[in-house]
């Protein structure tokens, strides 16, 4: 059973940058006090984007980096939980913008860790021989969702997208992604809710605080056991980018201080599903993790529910 | 454990996860307004207090540990 690997990332934000003196004007709240509880400085919000529009400009680039063609695309897998339209799916939207004919297309949404999940579903699909060259895609508009009155919620997110180009590896050719663990805890399922009509983002922070910095480190290491590689050997750490003081809580927890740990937060705030993709793609482009070193990843989030995998950096 | 020991070995906790002076601990003070310890340190006090004093805080009741002294009630009556 042949494996898959990363080709390429590509991501997308949009312009508009709103920052933490910005929301001082319409809630109460600072910067010093922001940057200390969650270490967000900027985000970045979609005026006239939609969800498809970033997942698909994040496409775009992840394609045109990895030289392949619309037409070389088999199946496209959108990770998701703020797009307002029930059908069409996000996934068969990007099809239509990139003109990718007839591809398998769907989204999946376990909120923020749609990222791992979703390259979870698609490494299985190409190791079943469903599948040969996938776009994965987190993309997010959490400014949709977001209670601009509520400053215990309306610091923290932000909008963007990003995309892996995945493909089968050669038969003689060791897995670029690496099994996935995933799982929920749906006792916890009151921690993090979008729920209802027209609803908004709301959570219970301290419950999320303590599950995130106790319980995934654990699971973050059974992911790098999985795929063979010793902690000490991975290159970047790249957590859903929840907030800077669980990323550092989570980091510190798994023992890898040779690791580049990606903090994207600082300057993009939370963008769920997409923040994994979007993190990795700009420590990509900025070189800070060699092609071919091992990089974790691990997405957690809404559910609740978590999944990460170990890849090979393209 | 006395109630002196609980609360010297809350300080520790306080001083290692969130820069809080020994001196300043006392079973009076409140965690939020006298110690300046936020909502998300509180989480890591309890999660250090668990295994250092062998006791189980749960989510629902970390938000009625009010002050240095509701926190060393529930650790002598639980431990």
């Amino acid at each position: 059973m042949t494996g898959s690997r990363i080709l390429a990332f590509g991501h997308y934000q949009p312009s508009r940058v709103l920052t933490n003196d910005d929301l001082a004007q319409i809630v109460d709240t600072n910067d010093e006090w922001i940057r200390d509880r969650v270490g967000i400085a900027t985000r970045r919000i979609a005026d006239s984007e939609t969800v498809a529009d970033m997942a698909g400009f994040a496409a775009e680039k992840a394609l045109a980096n990895a030289g392949l063609t619309p037409a070389d695309i088999d199946l496209v897998v959108v990770a998701t939980c703020s797009s307002v339209d029930r059908s069409p799916n996000v996934a068969c939207r990007v099809a239509a913008k990139l003109g990718i004919n007839a591809p398998g297309a769907y989204d999946l949404n376990t909120a923020c860790s749609g990222f791992s999940y979703a390259l979870g579903t698609v490494d299985h699909a190409i190791r079943a021989g469903a599948a040969r060259n996938a776009l994965v895609i987190g993309a997010e508009k959490l400014s949709d969702f977001t209670d601009w009155t509520d400053r215990s919620t309306c610091i923290i997110f932000g909008d963007g997208a990003g995309a892996a180009v995945v493909t089968a590896a050669a038969e003689d050719e060791a897995p670029g992604v690496g099994p996935v663990i995933w799982g929920s805890v749906p006792e916890k399922s009151d921690a993090v809710r979008i729920e209802g009509w027209r609803p908004y983002i709301a959570q219970e922070g301290q419950q999320v605080f303590r599950w995130a910095t106790t319980a995934l480190a654990p699971l973050a290491l059974q992911a790098c056991e999985r795929a063979g590689v010793a902690p000490e050997d991975i290159a970047a750490f790249v957590p859903h980018q929840a907030n800077a003081r669980i990323i550092d809580g989570i980091a510190k927890r798994l023992g890898m201080p040779q690791a580049v740990v990606a903090k994207d937060i600082v300057e993009s705030g939370n963008t769920s599903a997409a923040s994994v993709p979007l993190a990795l793609s700009k420590l990509i482009e900025r070189r800070e993790v060699p092609s071919g070193a091992p990089v974790l990843l691990f997405g957690f989030g809404g559910g609740l529910t978590y999944a990460g995998q170990v890849v090979r950096c393209p | 454990m006395t109630r002196d020991e609980i609360t010297s070995g809350l300080a520790e906790i306080l001083e290692e996860v969130a820069g809080v002076n020994p001196d300043d601990v006392a079973e009076e003070k409140s965690f939020t307004d006298d110690l300046d310890v936020d909502s998300l340190s509180m989480v890591e006090v309890v999660v250090a207090a668990e295994e250092k004093f062998g006791v189980k805080i749960p989510d629902n009741e970390v938000q009625n540990l009010k002050t240095v002294g509701d926190a060393v009630t529930y650790i002598e009556s639980n431990a």
